[in-house]
């Protein structure tokens, strides 16, 4: 009588092509035993190590975690935080919460646009800034705030932050 | 761990205490301001003196002025310094033994500061928001002994209901009834959520409150899970906050390790483990049901209540979801006893509330009163009225809230007054509005805001949110007539009384109170000519204009 192939589970194969970080990623999955209710914290996690979501890395969430790709890409487009294009080297979000908006958020947004040549969620041709919007940092108290590669910078004024902009931008409107 | 345990540690602790201790703010207002390198200078210019067990220099959670940051504050006199730069700090020592101080001098008596309360901010500005030891020196944890040694879970639930709390995430329901419902529905787990997913704009309450003392905010949640049954609890963060999850994560830890979280509480059978799950930038999760969604995993979409996560919540499971602020409240509670807090606030709104006062008015900052203070104390009392120009608006309770003209500044801060007047208390933002400030133009803000943060899921947020604002944008651009107005107030029923959630069903509110209290701005921007004006239709060929052969 024919023995049944063995139903041990088979392990999802690392990724073909050997970036450590997908080890990594592996690991944080770990972390969470591969629960796919997980999800949100693996994509935190995998969107830190690589910066933004290929289409590449989902497949790969999905198929560790078990989920239909369907269902992990609909996570990652749903929320805010998780981009699916990769970002400029530099980037500056503008916070539009109600007390910068009262502040004058519009206006740095103009500056931006004067400086930089582009609005919010766009990124200059360079791919050395990408321009954000945030809803709301909570920094209400120093409004209007940006946040410059991840620091926060209150009662900014266009000109200031124009002069922030210099050496990230080519001199000019791009 | 026992109550002498407890008592030891918080006895190291004032015994390690120096006769004066500097405190810097290091929350993330004043953190943007520089406040890491005021601090390193004191504890810098603290050893170079060799002041070394007579000063100390400390990181601490909001000294509230978030405007005039970094802030520094020096125990016991209280003395209080402003816009301290680095460069400042050794002065700030040197101040100490009568020198002269580079930093503007604040008044702790002043109006900011003497019109407050302080509940929920008691420890905030005096404890180490990253040592739980201090914590302890506060008499933490002491409730929550309390309550698992001293008190039967349905004792607890009392004292809760007894005291009078209501949500403070903006909906105002009764807490201690939504305690005693979880505590009634049969479950073989249940689950505490702490809803820190502040997502209003122009409001940062929370992200203070976890920033400033985390661990009251686990006592609370940990006294909920003892009350309810519950054995676990996730803290739902923005990831917007990440100084708040750092503290959290470490707060966590630390309790973790001295017993106080974890298996065997306080060496009873009650076990509570706790952690962290951190949004990921989508308003629509401050919703409840949405927020659970997202816990598992999902995208953050609503479903429709009942059920309510009371009965089925989480994994199906009843469910505890209250704000961070309604637990930070709980301690005290437990601690000082329900009539205690009763006695402060209203008949129907018990206790304090805090609130972010941002916009065009002098002092900005966090702001703690009781419940029932008129408007007009906050605003202009400790606030200190508008930046030059008078308030023409106060908006409360942020996408979901209204606007408040000036006129009605008198009316009293609780959940029912503002209700009455077409707001909300919501979670605490206070924005104030000058003359600068184009209502119509701020209607059109806060649906621009819902238009993208609706979640997609039922048709009358989905859609009506995008007609809603299209009809907004017209009356701001002069393009819009009379019929345009009609057409926009029944729009707004419509959205209100439809929509599957929350959001939907207040995402008109800030366009009806604007429409009721500055329709006039709405009119004057409306054409008087009779003329319709359609959008001109260009045809294209290949995405250029179309050219009329001649």
């Amino acid at each position: 009588m024919p023995t049944a192939p063995p139903a041990a589970e088979a392990r999802p194969v690392p990724h073909p092509s050997g970036d450590k970080r997908f080890k990594l990623l592996e690991v944080a999955m770990k972390k969470h035993q591969f629960r796919p209710d997980a999800l949100i914290e693996v994509l935190h996690a995998a969107q830190q190590l690589f910066g933004y979501l290929e289409l590449d890395l989902l497949l790969f969430v999905a198929r560790h975690l078990k989920l239909p790709p369907s269902r992990v890409y609909g996570v990652a487009t749903f929320y805010h935080f998780f981009a699916l294009k990769p970002r400029g080297r530099h980037t500056c979000v503008v916070c539009t919460g109600t007390a910068c908006y009262v502040k004058g958020a519009d206006g740095l947004l103009a500056a931006l646009r004067r400086e930089a040549g582009v609005g919010p969620g766009e990124t200059t041709p360079d791919d050395n800034l990408s321009v954000l919007t945030a809803r709301c940092i909570g920094a209400c108290g120093i409004a209007p705030a940006v946040v410059l590669d991840g620091t926060v910078k209150g009662h900014v004024t266009a000109d200031a932050l124009a002069a922030e902009m210099k050496g990230w931008v080519p001199g000019g409107t791009g | 761990m026992e109550l002498a345990d407890l008592a030891a540690i918080a006895e190291k602790e004032r015994a390690a205490r120096p006769p004066v201790e500097v405190r810097c703010c290091t929350a993330a207002g004043c953190a943007s301001a520089q406040a890491d390198k005021v601090l390193d200078g004191l504890k810098k210019a603290a050893a170079d003196a060799g002041l070394d067990g007579k000063v100390r220099a400390v990181s601490v959670g909001c000294l509230r002025l978030c405007s005039r940051g970094p802030l520094v504050q020096v125990d016991p006199d209280g003395t209080l310094y402003a816009n301290v730069t680095p460069e400042a700090a050794p002065s700030v020592i040197a101040g100490l033994a009568g020198g002269p101080v580079a930093a503007e001098r604040l008044d702790p008596a002043g109006p900011f500061f003497a019109g407050q309360a302080s509940v929920v901010l008691e420890n905030s500005g005096r404890v180490e928001p990253e040592r739980v030891e201090s914590y302890i020196a506060a008499d933490g944890y002491k409730a929550l002994y309390k309550a698992v040694r001293e008190m039967t879970p349905a004792e607890v639930v009392e004292a809760v209901t007894r005291s009078g709390l209501r949500g403070r995430g903006g909906a105002g329901y009764p807490t201690g009834v939504k305690w005693a419902t979880v505590a009634k529905n049969p479950g073989d787990r249940k689950y505490v959520v702490c809803n820190a997913d502040e997502g209003d704009p122009g409001a940062f309450m929370n992200r203070s409150v976890l920033e400033s003392d985390p661990h009251k905010v686990l006592e609370g949640m940990a006294i909920a899970g003892y009350a309810v049954g519950a054995n676990q609890g996730y803290v739902y963060v923005r990831g917007e906050y990440p100084l708040a999850i750092d503290r959290l994560t470490t707060a966590i830890k630390q309790a973790g390790k001295l017993g106080l979280l974890g298996t065997h509480v306080f060496g009873t059978p009650f076990d509570f483990r706790v952690d962290i799950r951190i949004g990921a930038g989508a308003f629509v999760c401050g919703e409840e049901t949405a927020l659970m969604a997202s816990i598992m995993g999902g995208r953050g979409t609503p479903t429709p209540r009942p059920p309510y996560p009371a009965e089925k919540g989480l994994w199906g499971m009843p469910t505890l979801l209250n704000n961070v602020e309604t637990f930070a409240n709980v301690p005290r509670i437990i601690r000082d006893g329900p009539e205690w807090f009763a006695g402060i606030g209203t008949e129907k709104s018990k206790g304090t509330k805090v609130f972010c006062l941002t916009g065009k008015v002098a002092n900005t900052g966090l702001v703690e009163v009781p419940l029932g203070t008129p408007l007009r104390t906050i605003v202009e009392g400790i606030g200190g009225g508008a930046q030059g120009g008078a308030i023409k608006a106060v908006q409360t309770g942020g996408p979901s809230g209204g606007c408040i003209p000036a006129e009605l500044l008198d009316t009293p801060v609780d959940y029912e007054s503002l209700g009455k007047i077409g707001s909300i208390m919501g979670s605490g933002g206070m924005i104030v509005m000058d003359g600068a400030s184009d209502m119509v133009d701020v209607a059109r803000y806060f649906m621009e805001f819902c238009m993208d943060e609706s979640c997609g899921k039922c048709v009358p947020c989905r859609a009506g949110t995008v007609q809603l604002h299209r009809l907004l944008t017209r009356i701001v651009d002069g393009a819009a007539g009379p019929d345009d107005m009609a057409r926009l107030e029944s729009l707004c029923h419509m959205v209100k009384d439809t929509s599957l959630c929350g959001l939907g069903q207040t995402a008109p509110n800030p366009t009806l109170s604007t429409l009721r209290y500055f329709r006039k701005e709405y009119e004057a921007k409306l054409r008087t000519d009779r003329r319709v004006h359609l959008p001109v239709y260009t045809p294209t060929v290949n995405g250029t204009p179309a050219r009329r052969t001649p």
